[in-house]
């Protein structure tokens, strides 16, 4: 299947690319979604343009194949062929895939497949490498929360990390958020 | 569940980043969702595939939709096929057709306004083909959008081909002006702020607003699922009743600035502040150009003709795009929900048309229709080339 690929984020057009050719599938063009997708389509000829779903040339690429006249080929949303939960599954994993009417849809399904996953995966690491982020700043914060508390209160560590854990649950607010607004507070006076 | 119950109380509507926007955005920070017990999350959506994909698959409850995109889903010719239904229009006008300040000055206007520009536009497009320079490209916003129609229309009735004498391609309102400045296209037709944003970029010129084209041209509505609108009725009436509410509001020319500011500094639509508080102040009358604006409420503007469905059928079937045997008056009902605006209406205190139809391009002016609580002002609906779509859809009148 000759597929092209829109999406501006690399990390992951790498991935899906190498799903792909596994697959034994071509990627025939690489675009970012501000590129000339018209241009692209006519000059590649792609069976499937998989397609970040918030790209906003989408609607370009939609007028494909509603006039017909002189364009390449009338490009179709894969829901059409596929079923409902596959729509669904790929909205959420944050891709859009346009495809040629006519295509064999058991050939369609696995690329779709693929990107699904590649997608999801990425989705995966990327919450992950947030949580990260997050989780190390909080630690620093919550840090910088208890030794303000030990300094003012005269209190010992495991009594500051108590009373701030106290106000966070008091606030229903995550331990990390409570650390910074107590810190953003004490700044104030 | 008790007959006053919300199905659902916590939802998410998107929207695209344009002034029309406003009706969501004023709903949500002013109070009027909260009013009728509705938690709304607003999101802003890059294109109208992705608004369309998103309520197809439920990941939006609903969302501001170009008038004729509920129509293309029910008729299945949208690529996904999942049947849409609409109770609201949320405005009428607010697009503009601008062109390149190169075209700007081959075209040679006297005044801004659809006859002399097309005329003139048809003369330049011959001498074109005399010397063999390259078509001209106009863009608009998607296949099913009132832009879509109304440009076609006007090139139509002023003796262009869309399909032959001129380049017709769709590009996303946010990338227009830059479209126009690099030269890769000639023109377009798009919704405000962005026709006075090509010219406070100094790349572009407005040179008909479509107003004058069909006054009073129904715009973006709300639209929903036909299954979502099955499974929520007390939420889908509670919605709408907000909508209105805000709609109302909205249209009160003392409100209008600080509609303009809440937009601003909602951050939906990254345009210059000043363009966006243009697009929203009311014109002064007398302005041939600018004519009536955007209207978000006054003559029955959120109500869902099912004569506006029936014309936008018509011109898919006359563009192609659907079967000529379809019937546009079954389409229409299917998917223009005038009842359910009633009742919502009322919630709110507002009187509504009792008839579902009336016909488009009769009135020129101001007329009025009859209600049992007395009368309903009502805006011109006319067509710039004289025509009258009788209640079936189609010229009553031949032009």
């Amino acid at each position: 299947m000759r597929v092209m690929l829109v999406d501006d984020d690399q990390h992951r057009v790498v991935l899906l690319r190498q799903a792909l050719i596994d697959g034994g599938n071509a990627v025939v063009a690489q675009l970012t979604t501000s590129d000339d997708l018209l241009t692209a389509v006519a000059h590649h000829q792609p069976d499937v343009v998989l397609i970040d779903v918030d790209a906003p040339t989408r609607d370009t690429l939609e007028s494909l194949g509603q006039i017909a006249r002189d364009r390449p080929r009338p490009i179709v949303l894969f829901a059409k062929h596929g079923d409902a939960e596959t729509a669904r599954r790929a909205m959420r994993a944050g891709i859009s895939a346009y495809v040629v009417d006519g295509m064999p849809e058991s050939r369609l399904k696995s690329v779709i497949d693929v990107a699904i996953a590649r997608f999801d995966e990425h989705q995966a690491l990327r919450r992950e490498l947030e949580e990260t982020k997050m989780r190390l700043a909080d630690r620093r914060d919550v840090d910088r929360a208890k030794g303000m508390l030990m300094q003012r209160r005269k209190i010992t560590e495991s009594e500051a990390y108590e009373q701030l854990r106290k106000m966070a649950m008091d606030r229903n607010l995550r331990i990390g958020d409570a650390a910074r607004s107590l810190l953003a507070a004490a700044e104030l006076l | 569940m008790s007959a006053n119950v919300l199905e659902k109380d916590e939802l998410r509507l998107g929207v695209i980043p344009l002034v029309d926007a406003a009706p969501l955005i004023v709903a949500r920070d002013r109070g009027f969702f909260a009013k009728q017990g509705l938690e709304v999350e607003v999101s802003v959506e890059a294109s109208w595939a992705s608004v369309r994909d998103k309520v197809a698959t439920g990941l939006l409850d609903g969302a501001q939709m170009l008038a004729p995109m509920p129509l293309a889903a029910t008729l299945g010719i949208d690529g996904i096929g999942v049947p849409m239904v609409t109770a609201m229009t949320l405005n009428l006008n607010g697009n503009s057709i601008a062109v390149s300040e190169s075209l700007y000055r081959e075209l040679q206007l006297r005044e801004r306004e659809p006859l002399s520009a097309g005329r003139a536009l048809k003369g330049l497009l011959l001498r074109d083909r005399i010397i063999g320079r390259r078509q001209r490209a106009f863009a608009h916003v998607f296949p099913f959008s009132t832009h879509h129609y109304v440009l076609r229309y006007w090139l139509a009735a002023c003796g262009i081909d869309p399909d032959r004498d001129v380049r017709l391609e769709v590009i996303p309102p946010p990338l227009m002006v830059q479209h126009l400045s690099d030269g890769r296209i000639d023109g377009f037709c798009v919704g405000a702020p962005w026709g006075a944003a090509a010219e406070a970029a100094g790349v572009g010129y407005r040179v008909v607003n479509t107003f004058q084209i069909w006054n009073n041209a129904p715009e973006k509505v709300l639209g929903v699922t036909r299954a979502w609108a099955a499974a929520h009725p007390r939420t889908h009436r509670a919605l709408i009743a907000a909508l209105i509410d805000a709609c109302r509001w909205l249209d009160m020319p003392g409100n209008r600035a600080e509609g303009a500011q809440i937009l601003i500094d909602s951050g939906a639509v990254d345009a210059p502040p000043a363009t966006i508080r243009t697009a929203l102040e009311v014109p002064s009358a007398g302005d041939s150009f600018f004519g009536t604006g955007l209207v978000f409420h006054r003559h029955a503007a959120n109500f869902p003709w099912l004569s506006h469905a029936m014309w936008f059928v018509e011109q898919m079937r006359r563009w192609g795009q659907i079967d000529t045997a379809i019937d546009a008056a079954d389409i229409a009902a299917q998917v223009y929900r005038p009842q359910v605006c009633r009742e919502a209406a009322a919630m709110v205190g507002v009187p509504c048309p009792q008839t579902d139809h009336k016909s488009e391009g009769m009135h020129a002016g101001i007329w009025a229709l009859r209600l049992p609580s007395g009368l309903l002002t009502m805006g011109p609906d006319a067509f710039f080339d004289g025509a009258v779509y009788g209640t079936d859809g189609v010229p009553a009148e031949v032009s």
